[in-house]
């Protein structure tokens, strides 16, 4: 049986944050009932092109999935688990938004099977949730966590937010510092990357926000680095941090460069090295899924060399780095045969090491992997 | 004395200041002569390259052919060469009026006579032309003819009583022009039968005919089938046609002294045909060349490289195409440790420069780099010996430099006398000598100063422009050599000379320049993996020193929920940035750096 990955898209918000270009949408209530039914049409075509793989990991992502019903979601997971051999323990995530999540909600997901759950908090700050766009104070998270695990959820993940505007290295510490009394399991922290067409962007543009320097970010980095492991996180990726054993399941699957399935509008998969995209547009998809037309917007053919540089970009992301092992098991020859050249020239520049089993970057590499990667393009 | 043909032939040209008005008065005498049907009318017919029409200057003559019935009921052949106005293109100018007798000045009726209008005007005096006053614009609400008309009484001594008033614009007054044409401009004369002597006055290549060389004939016939020499070098050719301009070329049994127009003669190269040679038949050749042929030097020089080296062959043939139809435009392999493979080009002047750098960026859509002009240097060394240097890289080493000697020129800058403060500061700081100013007529100026030519070549005009509102004009003139303090700047780029940043200075300014080279450096050069150290430095002693920061971050946050393509465009734009800037020892510097170098004052 082949292992896979799992993706549901939920596009809803009931808000859209400053910072997201991510596919979501804000007020469209009313295009949930039809959406979750095309997504659950989605799952069932895949049915028979999946009849070989077992669903190790199953991610409802979004979006904000925790505005839909717990009802409608147990649904969706239902369709999946009569669709697809789902592997029993499977890691199951939902991701969600303090504010959004209730404690019925909560225990139904539970009893449906999901497994793992993924709250947004971003910053603790409240001038920070408001620069943000974020519809919660820390209050809400606190309740949600608390709800949480009276509900049995013993697998929390926390996304937080680095290198705001204006945001200084003590309040910073202090949202990881919250985190960390509070038992999490697993910290994603992200510098925040102002991306073009959001509000941001504008106000960035507009010099109305001010963004700390490459310096400041770095050394929020470094503390927030260094005060998760402190307290048991280990840094297993550039910007993921868990208790041993509680690494995702799911995102390992991307960082290994493993098969996919994304469903819902604009997701992605990796599947028989193909990469393919479905519509954006929730209505496009909607109306490709009822008429039975093509509901990919991309799809492209991944050739050997763009695997193995894919595998490469992927596996560096991890702190372990590329195992030479599955390397050479997966293309036939030892890595060094592909790129010796550029291997030896960054170990020379200490941006990589290398061991007996795996090259990762080093802690410099790590701020600059996408330079460590330019070199892996020629 | 002038046969019958003669008799009913005049060969002119256009003198005018840039906007006065030629093209458009050429333009209306196409139209009132016939020589075009409406239909092939079009704006400003004789400018033909796109650059031309942008810049409202002519870089290239043309020539036309205009038949004219004057009142005493004969048709007359009036042969119009148009001239390029600027002074970067003073030789073909001079040679454009050697195939005339008599020129037309035409003058701005709200503006009066300008700078370079005067130096081509001299030149046509030189020539013993006889100059038509022509004042135009006189539709304009400032137009001051009577102010025009005294002006240049005033300051060439020509009567112009009888100057005809017009606006080229509203097509009045264009029939006195054609009248005056005819009366005042003499006939040619040569005689038909003597040897050949025709003199080139300009050519461009024709993919299928080859060189079509515009002559004007000064003695003997010339006809298809005819067996050629140019007296320059001796080379032979059969001349296949011979033709002349209605404006476009059109086939003609003979070109008799006297004529203008064109042959071809499966001439391979324009520069077996330069501007101002002369020819004649094979078989029976002039004893002596019409006089005045003169290779061109040219006075700057800039390095050209392909922003990516792998353009170098399309940039060589990009290259030979232009000098193709520009004789004058110089160039030879050259190689930098920075740039690579690419070329020092030599041009007329600033202007003619820049308008290669368009044209090959424009009509063969290349990348370039280019290095900071440069003048020729000579440099007097302990041995005896003299070098000439264009490319600052091979001055040779200070001990073995006596000293070294810079081009002069002469300036000449008319403006309004609020402005004199400004442009003598302006022209201070350009290490210039100041020599006379003198009042050329009510509150207009003609200021004239000494400078070295390095001084102008990069953005005198356009600091003189911009300290007198755009109001003074200026030209120049090469004087002579004259011994100078220069030294060599580097640039070093963690602790390496950067060939194609290197400049020759006054040692007065180079600590200023050493200084902002290296600030502007540092802003346009991005963070790297290392900390990249510029220094600025005179031989071995260094003058200024920035440092560009190591990169601290280069890093996504995240992988986007399995969207590894976007990830994947993000990585291929950023190597796209990285291939187009140039690798230099281990720094990675983009093509705008050598740019900003050339901006810095």
């Amino acid at each position: 049986m082949r292992n896979i990955g799992l993706y549901l898209h939920f596009p809803f918000c009931l808000r859209k944050c400053y910072y997201c270009d991510f596919l979501s949408y804000q007020g469209m209530k009313e295009w949930i009932e039809p959406y979750i039914n095309a997504l659950c049409t989605e799952l069932r075509e895949w049915k028979q092109h999946l009849s070989d793989c077992r669903v190790q990991t199953i991610y409802l992502g979004g979006g904000t999935p925790t505005i839909i019903s717990a009802e409608k979601l147990a649904y969706v997971l239902d369709v999946c688990t009569s669709s697809f051999h789902v592997q029993e323990n499977a890691e199951i995530t939902i991701e969600g938004n303090p504010g959004t999540i209730r404690r019925e909600q909560l225990s139904l997901l539970k009893r449906a099977g999901v497994n793992r759950l993924s709250i947004g908090l971003q910053a603790w700050q409240a001038k920070h949730l408001e620069t943000l766009g974020r519809i919660h104070g820390s209050e809400d998270f606190v309740n949600s966590v608390d709800m949480a695990r009276n509900a049995g959820f013993d697998n929390i993940n926390v996304d937080v937010m680095f290198g705001l505007p204006d945001q200084t290295l003590d309040e910073w510490m202090e949202t990881l510092n919250r985190v960390c009394m509070l038992g999490i399991e697993h910290v994603s922290m992200y510098s925040l990357k102002v991306e073009e067409g959001t509000m941001l962007h504008t106000w960035f543009s507009q010099g109305k926000i001010c963004l700390p320097t490459h310096e400041e970010d770095r050394n929020m980095y470094y503390s927030g680095r260094d005060f998760l492991c402190q307290h048991g996180l280990e840094q297993y990726e550039i910007s993921n941090f868990a208790l041993p054993g509680r690494e995702s399941s799911h995102n390992l699957i991307y960082w290994n460069n493993e098969e996919y399935i994304g469903c819902g509008n604009g997701a992605h998969s990796h599947f028989n090295n193909e990469r393919f995209s479905n519509l954006s547009h929730i209505k496009d998809y909607i109306d490709a899924v009822i008429t039975g037309t093509s509901r990919i917007e991309y799809r492209e053919r991944i050739s050997e060399a763009d695997q193995r540089f894919e595998t490469i970009m992927l596996n560096l992301r991890m702190v372990k780095g590329i195992s030479k092992k599955s390397f050479a098991q997966r293309f036939g020859k030892d890595i060094h045969y592909y790129y010796g050249d550029v291997i030896r020239k960054l170990v020379d520049k200490k941006l990589l090491v290398e061991d007996e089993e795996y090259i990762r970057l080093t802690l410099r590499g790590m701020d600059v992997q996408n330079s460590v990667l330019l070199e892996f393009m020629d | 004395m002038p046969n019958l043909r003669q008799q009913r032939t005049r060969n002119f040209c256009i003198i005018a200041h840039i906007d006065h008005g030629k093209s458009t008065l050429a333009d209306r005498l196409l139209e009132l002569t016939g020589a075009l049907s409406e239909r092939e009318m079009e704006d400003q017919v004789l400018d033909t390259m796109e650059l031309e029409r942008e810049r409202g200057i002519t870089i290239k003559a043309q020539a036309v052919r205009l038949t004219y019935k004057y009142k005493d009921g004969e048709e007359y052949t009036l042969n119009l060469i148009d001239t390029p106005g600027h002074v970067d293109f003073t030789y073909e100018v001079s040679k454009s009026l050697a195939a005339c007798e008599g020129a037309l000045l035409v003058v701005d009726a709200s503006q009066g006579i300008q700078a370079q209008t005067l130096a081509n005007l001299y030149l046509a005096l030189e020539h013993n032309l006889e100059i038509i006053p022509v004042i135009n614009k006189i539709d304009l609400p400032g137009a001051q003819p009577d102010w025009v008309k005294k002006q240049i009484e005033d300051v060439i001594g020509l009567d112009t009583e009888n100057a005809p008033l017009i606006s080229a614009k509203n097509a009045t007054g264009i029939d006195a022009v054609l009248d005056k044409i005819i009366e005042m401009i003499p006939p040619p004369v040569g005689d038909d039968e003597a040897p050949l002597r025709a003199l080139i006055f300009d050519s461009f290549y024709d993919n299928y005919r080859g060189v079509i060389a515009y002559i004007r004939v000064k003695e003997g016939t010339i006809r298809p089938g005819d067996r050629i020499m140019i007296m320059s070098n001796g080379k032979e050719f059969e001349v296949s046609d011979v033709g002349v301009f209605r404006p476009f070329l059109s086939p003609v049994e003979e070109l008799r002294a006297g004529d203008v127009g064109y042959i071809a003669a499966g001439i391979k190269n324009v520069r077996d045909t330069r501007v101002g040679d002369t020819i004649t038949h094979a078989d029976r050749p002039a004893p002596e060349p019409l006089p005045g042929y003169k290779k061109l030097q040219p006075m700057v020089y800039c390095g050209i490289y392909p922003a990516e080296g792998a353009k170098y062959e399309d940039l060589r043939d990009a290259l030979e195409k232009l000098q193709l139809n520009d004789a004058s435009l110089v160039f030879e392999p050259e190689t930098s440790v920075a740039l690579g493979f690419g070329f020092r080009c030599g041009f007329l002047g600033l202007l003619h420069m820049e308008i290669i750098q368009e044209r090959l960026e424009r009509e063969f859509d290349l990348d370039l780099v280019t290095t900071a002009p440069s003048v020729i240097y000579r440099v007097l060394k302990t041995d005896g010996e003299m070098v000439e240097v264009s490319n600052p890289t091979n001055l040779p080493p200070p001990v073995e430099i006596d000293h070294i000697e810079e081009p002069r020129v002469s300036v000449q800058i008319f403006s309004p006398d609020t402005y004199v403060g400004p442009i003598m500061e302006l022209c201070q700081e350009r290490r210039g000598e100041y020599k006379q100013m003198e009042y050329i007529e009510g509150n207009r100026v003609l200021i004239t100063y000494e400078m070295p030519l390095n001084e102008i070549i990069y953005d005198f005009f356009d600091a003189l422009k911009s300290r007198t509102r755009g109001y003074a004009s200026f030209d120049y003139e090469y004087i002579g050599y004259k011994e100078a303090d220069l030294v060599k700047l580097d640039i070093l780029l963690s602790g390496d000379v950067v060939d194609a940043l290197s400049t020759i200075v006054h040692r007065d300014k180079a600590y200023a320049k050493g200084r902002a080279i290296a600030q502007k450096l540092k802003e346009v050069i991005p963070r790297q993996l290392f900390e990249v150290p510029i220094q600025a430095a005179i031989g071995n002693k260094i003058i200024a020193r920035e440092t560009v920061k190591a990169l601290r971050k280069d890093v996504l946050a995240k992988c986007y929920g399995g969207d590894i393509t976007r990830k994947k465009k993000l990585l291929e734009r950023q190597k796209e940035g990285k291939r187009r800037m140039r690798q230099i020892g281990s720094v990675e510097v983009p093509q705008e750096a050598f740019m900003a170098v050339l901006k810095i004052n």
